[in-house]
C-alpha cells in the first residue's frame, strides 16, 4: 500500500514538473495582421469566453454594445459585457490604432471554461464596418493555428461614407479617416441601411473627387477585398 | 517505394550515429556498432507539378515563379517587397524571384496564363528534401497586384500526395494604383511595366481589388471586365517523385 501511494505521489510530481495539469486553463498568444493597404483598426477587444456568450451573430441584430464598436470603435460596452460573463479580456494590445498590414500581439491567460475566442474591432474609414472572430473554439492540443478574417457590417447604421466625426451609436457619418486621405463635400453614398442584422460588409465604395461627389473616401485608398485580418494563435 | 525503405535506412543510420557519438563519451566502443556498406544510392529527385487554374474574370497571370527553397518568404505583409518581388508585381517578370538566393530549384510558367486557363508547371531538385514551395505571379491588368503561395510547408507530403488550395491577392505597395494606362502593362492598357520609383506605401498588404472607370475612377484604363475578387487562382500540387 505505501509503495503504491509513493508510486502514485511520485507519478503526481513527475506531471506537475513535465508542466500537465489538469485543469483547464490555458495560455495563448494571439497574434492580429491588419491585412488591409489603406483601413485602420480601432482598439481590439481580445476575449476568451465562455460558449454561453458571444460577441454577435451573424444574420442577427447587433447588441448596443456592439453598435457602441462597430460605429465609434469604443469596447467598453461588449468589454463589461464579457466580464459580467467572467470572461479573460485584453484590451487594446495594440496601444491605439492598428494601421494598414501591422500587426499586434495579445497574451491571454485563461480560466477553466473559458474555451472560445473571439476579437472585434472597428474598421476606420467606414460607418459600422468592423472586423471580428466569433466564438473560435481555443483548441485543447499545443500549437500554432493561423486563420484570417472578414469584415463584417453591423448594419446599424447607412454606409453613407460621409466623415462627420460622429461616432456615437446612431449618429450618421464617419468618425474620421486616420491615414488623413478623407475628403469633404460628400454628399452620402447610401441613405438607408436595408440589411439591419449583422452582415458581411459590402466594401466602401469612395469615389475620384476629394472635395465633392457622393463619398468622402477614396476609391484607391479606402476599398477592400477579404479577408482582411490575419489571426495566429499560438495555445501554449 | 525504393525511396521510401531508403529514407527509413538513412534514418536508422542516422540513428546509429547519434548513438555513436553519445557513446563517444565513453571513450571506448566506437566499433561496436556494425554498419553494412550501402551501395552507393541513385540520386533522389524530388518532383512536385503545380497545377494553376486563373479563376479571375479579366485578369491574364504573368509567367508563374515556381521555387522550391529551405529558408526564407517571397514576402511579408507589412515590410517592403524585395526589388524582385517588385519587378515581377509590376511587369510581370519573374526572373529576380527564380534567381533569388534562397531559391534551391526554380521553374517558371510557359506564358501568359488567360483567364480560365490550366497550366501545369513540373519543378523538382536531386538529393536535398524541399521544406517548402512558393509561387508568385502578377495579374497583368493593375498596377502591382500579385497572387501566389508563400513558404508552404512539404514536409508532410509522401509521393503521390496531393493538396488544392485557392491563393488571395496581394499588393507589393510599390507602384501607386492610378490604373492609368501608362502604368498598367497588361493589355487591357499596354503601359509600363516595372519603374524602380516607389509611390506607394512601400508595405506588402491584400490588395484592395480594381476600381474601375465603370465604377467611378474616371483616369482608370480598366473596365469591369478586369475586375477581381478573391480568391484569384486555384493550386494543386502533387508530389509525383
Amino acid at each position: 500500500m505505501k509503495i503504491k501511494k509513493l508510486t502514485l505521489t511520485t507519478a503526481t510530481a513527475l506531471l506537475l514538473a513535465s508542466g500537465i495539469t489538469t485543469a483547464n486553463a490555458q495560455q495563448l498568444e494571439v497574434t492580429v495582421t491588419n491585412l488591409t493597404q489603406g483601413m485602420y483598426y480601432t482598439p481590439l477587444l481580445v476575449s476568451a469566453h465562455p460558449a454561453s456568450t458571444s460577441l454577435y451573430a451573424l444574420g442577427q441584430p447587433a447588441t448596443s454594445a456592439l453598435q457602441m464598436m462597430a460605429e465609434g470603435g469604443d469596447i467598453s460596452g461588449l468589454s463589461a459585457m464579457l466580464t459580467t460573463a467572467n470572461a479573460n479580456n485584453i484590451e487594446n494590445p495594440a496601444g491605439g490604432l492598428l494601421a494598414p498590414t501591422m500587426s499586434t500581439t495579445a497574451m491571454l491567460t485563461t480560466t477553466e471554461g473559458n474555451d472560445y475566442l473571439s476579437l472585434v474591432a472597428m474598421i476606420l474609414p467606414t460607418n459600422d464596418g468592423f472586423v471580428g472572430l466569433n466564438s473560435w473554439k481555443i483548441p485543447t492540443e499545443v500549437g500554432t493555428y493561423t486563420f484570417t478574417l472578414n469584415a463584417y457590417d453591423a448594419g446599424t447604421e447607412a454606409n453613407d461614407e460621409v466623415i462627420t466625426g460622429g461616432g456615437a451609436p446612431g449618429v450618421a457619418g464617419i468618425p474620421a479617416a486616420p491615414g488623413g486621405d478623407g475628403g469633404t463635400g460628400g454628399s452620402g453614398v447610401a441613405m438607408t441601411e436595408t440589411n439591419t442584422n449583422v452582415h458581411i460588409h459590402p466594401g466602401n465604395l469612395g469615389d475620384d473627387d476629394l472635395t465633392g461627389g457622393k463619398s468622402d473616401l477614396s476609391n484607391t485608398v479606402h476599398r477592400w477585398l477579404n479577408p482582411v485580418a490575419r489571426v495566429t494563435v499560438k495555445v501554449m | 517505394m525504393f525511396f521510401t525503405q531508403y529514407k527509413k535506412l538513412s534514418l536508422l543510420l542516422a540513428s546509429l550515429t547519434i548513438f555513436t557519438l553519445s557513446g563517444c563519451n565513453n571513450g571506448s566502443d566506437k566499433e561496436e556498432v556494425v554498419m553494412t556498406p550501402l551501395p552507393t544510392p541513385a540520386p533522389i529527385v524530388y518532383s512536385y507539378d503545380v497545377t494553376l487554374v486563373n479563376l479571375t474574370q479579366g485578369q491574364p497571370i504573368s509567367p508563374a515563379a515556381v521555387v522550391l527553397h529551405n529558408e526564407g518568404k517571397l514576402w511579408t505583409i507589412g515590410e517592403s517587397a524585395s526589388v524582385s518581388l517588385e519587378k515581377l508585381a509590376e511587369s510581370g517578370d519573374n526572373s529576380g524571384v527564380l534567381a533569388d538566393a534562397m531559391v534551391l530549384s526554380g521553374q517558371g510558367g510557359a506564358g501568359i496564363l488567360l483567364p480560365g486557363a490550366s497550366e501545369t508547371i513540373a519543378v523538382s531538385i536531386t538529393d536535398t528534401e524541399p521544406m517548402m514551395l512558393s509561387i508568385a505571379a502578377m495579374l497583368v491588368n493593375t498596377n502591382d497586384a500579385f497572387t501566389g503561395v508563400n513558404a508552404m510547408l512539404l514536409n508532410n507530403m509522401s509521393m503521390g500526395d496531393s493538396v488544392s488550395f485557392t491563393t488571395n491577392t496581394y499588393d507589393a505597395g510599390t507602384e501607386k494604383n492610378s490604373e492609368m494606362m501608362a502604368t498598367i502593362p497588361g493589355p487591357a492598357a499596354g503601359g509600363e511595366g516595372f519603374n524602380a520609383e516607389r509611390d506607394d506605401i512601400d508595405k506588402v498588404a491584400m490588395h484592395a481589388g480594381i476600381v474601375s472607370k465603370d465604377d467611378g475612377l474616371m483616369q482608370s484604363a480598366l473596365t469591369q471586365a478586369e475586375r477581381f475578387d478573391n480568391p484569384t487562382l486555384m493550386v494543386t500540387i502533387t508530389r509525383t517523385n
